[in-house]
């Protein structure tokens, strides 16, 4: 029989914790080949990471317990190896590389020391483990590998800080590499280029690699197998193509369809008399200029997608204009009233009719106070709005308007899912009877299939309740379904700026139609006409070094 | 980095000015100088000398003017009781309580950084939990029970330690070893949580999935990380000992600015206590400007 060159077999792992055991995976089992991506596509909670922790060893035991199966590397168990013979493996044989590449980096050491590392730790002498590093940022394309060898890893973007993480991975030629969310926190453009180089590296080292992710459009990108797990178990496994093609079971079903980006898009109606009319904002951070004048029209009712990658200022327009921080110029007509030259007094009364939803519900609520607290606050601050004695039942109608039910209010944030906390900022938000919702990022940080439920009840509420909304995300996909407008900004200029339709069917600037391309299709047949489309170095080239 | 020094120095500077005014004024804030610097007995004519000898009668920025050319040059009147310069006085004493705080904080911070480091590094363990124990008890001692109960038992049941002076490194023995005991019960738990986190993050798990030992992972790539809190208790308790262990160093006679600070407020001898608080504080501001040195070094963030 020939072997595989890694094999996990019946593998189970549990955890124990104060409120009793969590079987984490539950009897899985895959395999992988020298020169072979295999992809685990899982959300949230559904135990994609913990085989390739308990493959490095990183599992803390306890409280996890691998409770049975066996881990094959060229035949060898490595869960019954020897604990000397087993940390030679990692680094050596099997490296690994994370989501977040700024916390994965050690902040006081140099980067150069850090990459240097990986072979001093296994028997390389000091000079030549320097010389090496120096090979390797240059092959990872890190400009200036010199000097890079001394700079810190908060001196990096965040694409470069994954490229650093890429060559100390590499540095002694493992068999085998497994990245877990290696793009997740990355802009499109750089995700792009990031995958292109492990393909790349891939081809010239023939070695396996193991991805871990939540993104369809990765899987296709890069995976030869995939892989789906849900709740600890594979519900299914096979060729990418097989899997998008034809899915068996439901739950891959379900993933495949709320991929955004394939529904029927919006067609605006006629425009009249703008809500908010917003003319030439402007704001800077010292001699950094966040914000050079930008202009736009919402109508009532309408939704305006702001997209941008890490930098592009979206943020920072939402925040002038709820005047969170004070704009330096320019103006935001609100009804035919400027909103930047409103006394205290004045924007304190018109708060309630701009509301903002934030990117993170785990940060936002405020985890001591009951969900019945968290939403009538706003009745608290703002009391002609409704009589103390009708705020139970308000809170209710609103829980079942966002799709949770009325005796969730005593409960507090931790114990609803993330999706479930971003209906209830939803909700809180709604309290106070809003004609604008501004979205910073609300649905980025939730899993595909949640994200498609929430996009779904903003654009309910909208036809229901004449919501306005500014739809802030850095994913084009996303907005595709939901948006009347898109406005597409970069360097704090606004780039394009037309119908949802304008926009993604005949983009007019360079920039949009390399975020378009970059963006990665679950479909494996699509991919094939868009990598050719993005010019080589595009996210450099486009996303011009910023200062520190 | 050198940036960084020139400027935490010249913020240094200007708290230092702002407590060369506030010594000034205290001084003069708590009521007739005269009355402070003399001895009770003394009569009215000694203190109309004395405000005549020392330009009390001036207007107080006139005062003020002469007081800081004073202290440029060194100059901060003479003890009433000793018949020198109180600087020099001061500086003496201050000499003797800076060796005891040097040693004992070198210790102190060497013992605790493997203590709680190896705590942190099997959390929950019995060297963790015996650990834990000991420091929780030795930061709640206090000093005066502990430096008593000291000798009685290494003095005078065994006698053989001396219960004062400072003739000897033997001297030294139990002066150092009570005021160990407390900044080190401290500190302990400060490296153990700082390591714990620490050790919990996702740089050590780059550094094992990199296949790092066990030695290097603590003491390398987490403790680094960790010190930043340390150093900040620690300067802290050493900033208690550069005061003056008043206790300790009254109950072994140990010849430090804390005793003689006690010995000069019972003496109303006011120009060494003004010196006193002069030097120890130059002293701390000093060691202020070393810890933040130690940051820039230890996090290069910091470094901007």
């Amino acid at each position: 029989m020939a072997e595989h060159l890694l094999e996990v077999r019946n593998l189970s792992v549990e955890f124990h914790t104060a409120t009793g055991v969590v079987h984490a995976v539950k009897s899985i089992s895959y395999h992988l080949d020298k020169g072979e991506t295999l992809a685990i596509l899982g959300e949230s909670g559904s135990g994609k990471s913990v085989s390739s922790s308990a493959i490095m060893n990183l599992i803390d035991l306890p409280p996890g317990r691998i409770s049975a199966g066996e881990i094959l590397l060229d035949g060898r168990d490595l869960l019954t190896m020897p604990a000397e013979a087993r940390r030679e493996i990692n680094g050596r044989r099997v490296a690994m590389i994370f989501q977040d590449p700024l916390s994965h980096l050690n902040p006081v050491y140099s980067v150069g020391w850090q990459i240097s590392e990986a072979m001093t730790t296994h028997g390389l002498a000091g000079s030549k483990a320097r010389e090496e590093a120096l090979r390797l940022l240059r092959r990872v394309g890190i400009p200036e590998p010199e000097r890079a060898m001394r700079k810190y890893p908060h001196e990096f973007s965040g694409g470069q800080r994954q490229r650093v993480m890429i060559a100390m991975a590499l540095a002694l030629r493992p068999d085998l590499l497994i990245a877990d969310e290696p793009t997740t926190a990355l802009d499109v453009t750089v995700q792009a280029e990031v995958l292109k180089l492990l393909k790349e590296l891939q081809r010239e080292t023939g070695m396996a690699v193991l991805i871990i992710t939540h993104d369809l459009g990765v899987v296709s990108e890069i995976a030869d197998r995939v892989v789906v797990m849900e709740k600890g178990a594979i519900v299914e496994a096979g060729t990418v193509r097989e899997i998008y093609k034809n899915p068996q079971h439901p739950y891959t079903q379900k993933l495949i369809a709320a991929a955004p980006g394939k529904g029927a898009m919006h067609e605006p109606g006629a425009r009249a008399e703008p809500l908010l009319s917003v003319r030439d904002v402007r704001k800077t951070y010292g001699a950094f200029e966040a914000l050079k004048g930008i202009s736009f029209d919402l109508m009532p009712g309408e939704t305006m997608a702001v997209v941008g990658e890490s930098g592009s200022g979206k943020s920072t327009l939402a925040r002038a204009l709820l005047r969170l921080d004070e704009p330096d110029g320019g103006t935001a007509l609100w009804k035919g009233r400027d909103l930047f030259a409103l006394s205290p007094a004045e924007l304190y009364k018109l708060r309630r009719d701009l509301q903002m939803v934030f990117q993170d519900p785990t940060q936002s609520l405020n985890p001591r106070m009951t969900v019945y607290q968290l939403i009538s606050e706003a009745w608290v601050i703002h009391p002609d709005i409704l009589p103390k004695a009708k705020w139970r039942q308000r809170v209710a109608e609103l829980l079942v308007q966002v799709g949770l039910s009325a005796e969730h209010m005593s409960r507090y944030p931790h114990q609803f899912s993330g999706g479930q906390r971003q209906r209830i900022a939803i909700a809180r938000a709604l309290a106070l009877e809003p004609q604008l919702i501004i979205c910073d990022e609300a649905v980025s940080a939730l899993d595909v299939s949640v994200q498609a439920q929430v996009i779904e009840l903003l654009d309910r509420l909208r036809r229901e309740m004449g919501i306005a909304f500014i739809f802030i995300a850095h994913d084009l996909p996303v907005v595709r379904d939901f948006a009347d407008y898109v406005m597409v900004m970069q360097q704090g200029e606004v780039v394009e700026l037309g119908t949802v339709r304008e926009v993604f069917d005949t983009p007019r600037q360079a920039y949009t139609r390399a975020l378009l391309a970059a963006s990665l299709s679950p479909d494996p047949d699509a991919k094939a006409g868009h990598l050719a489309s993005v010019p080589a170095g595009a996210a450099d080239t486009l996303m011009p070094k910023r200062s520190h | 980095m050198l940036r960084f020094i020139r400027q935490r120095a010249l913020a240094s500077l200007i708290s230092l000015i702002g407590l060369v005014v506030m010594v000034f004024f205290l001084s003069r804030m708590t009521g007739d100088p005269a009355a402070l610097f003399l001895p009770v007995e003394a009569s009215a004519e000694m203190k109309e000398q004395f405000r005549e000898l020392h330009g009390l009668n001036d207007p107080v920025l006139v005062q003020f003017a002469r007081y800081v050319g004073d202290v440029v040059t060194g100059d901060l009147g003479e003890s009433l009781r000793k018949a020198r310069p109180a600087l020099d006085v001061v500086l003496e004493a201050f000499t003797w309580t800076l060796w005891l705080a040097v040693i004992t904080m070198t210790l102190v911070t060497g013992a605790a950084i493997v203590v709680g480091s190896l705590g942190a590094f099997r959390s929950g363990g019995f060297f963790d939990r015996l650990s834990s124990m000991v420091s929780l008890i030795g930061a709640s001692v206090p000093d005066f029970w502990l430096a008593i109960v000291a000798i009685v038992i290494f003095s005078i049941n065994f006698a053989i330690l001396p219960t004062s002076g400072t003739g000897s490194v033997v001297h030294w023995i139990l002066p150092i070893a009570v005021l160990f005991v407390r900044p080190f019960g401290i500190i302990v738990q400060v490296v153990r949580g700082s390591m714990v986190s620490a050790l919990s993050s996702a740089y050590v798990k780059t550094a094992r999935a990199k296949g790092v030992k066990s030695g290097p992972i603590i003491f390398i790539h987490a403790l680094r990380n960790a010190m930043l809190p340390v150093i900040t208790v620690v300067g802290d308790q050493a900033a208690s000992l550069l005061n003056g262990a008043v206790v300790v160093e009254t109950i072994f006679g140990f010849p430090g600015v804390g005793k003689l600070m006690i010995d000069s407020i019972l003496q109303r001898d006011f120009n060494v206590v003004l010196a006193a608080i002069l030097v120890t504080a130059i002293a701390i501001f000093l060691m202020n400007v070393l810890i933040d040195i130690a940051y820039a070094l230890l996090d290069p963030r910091i470094r901007h």
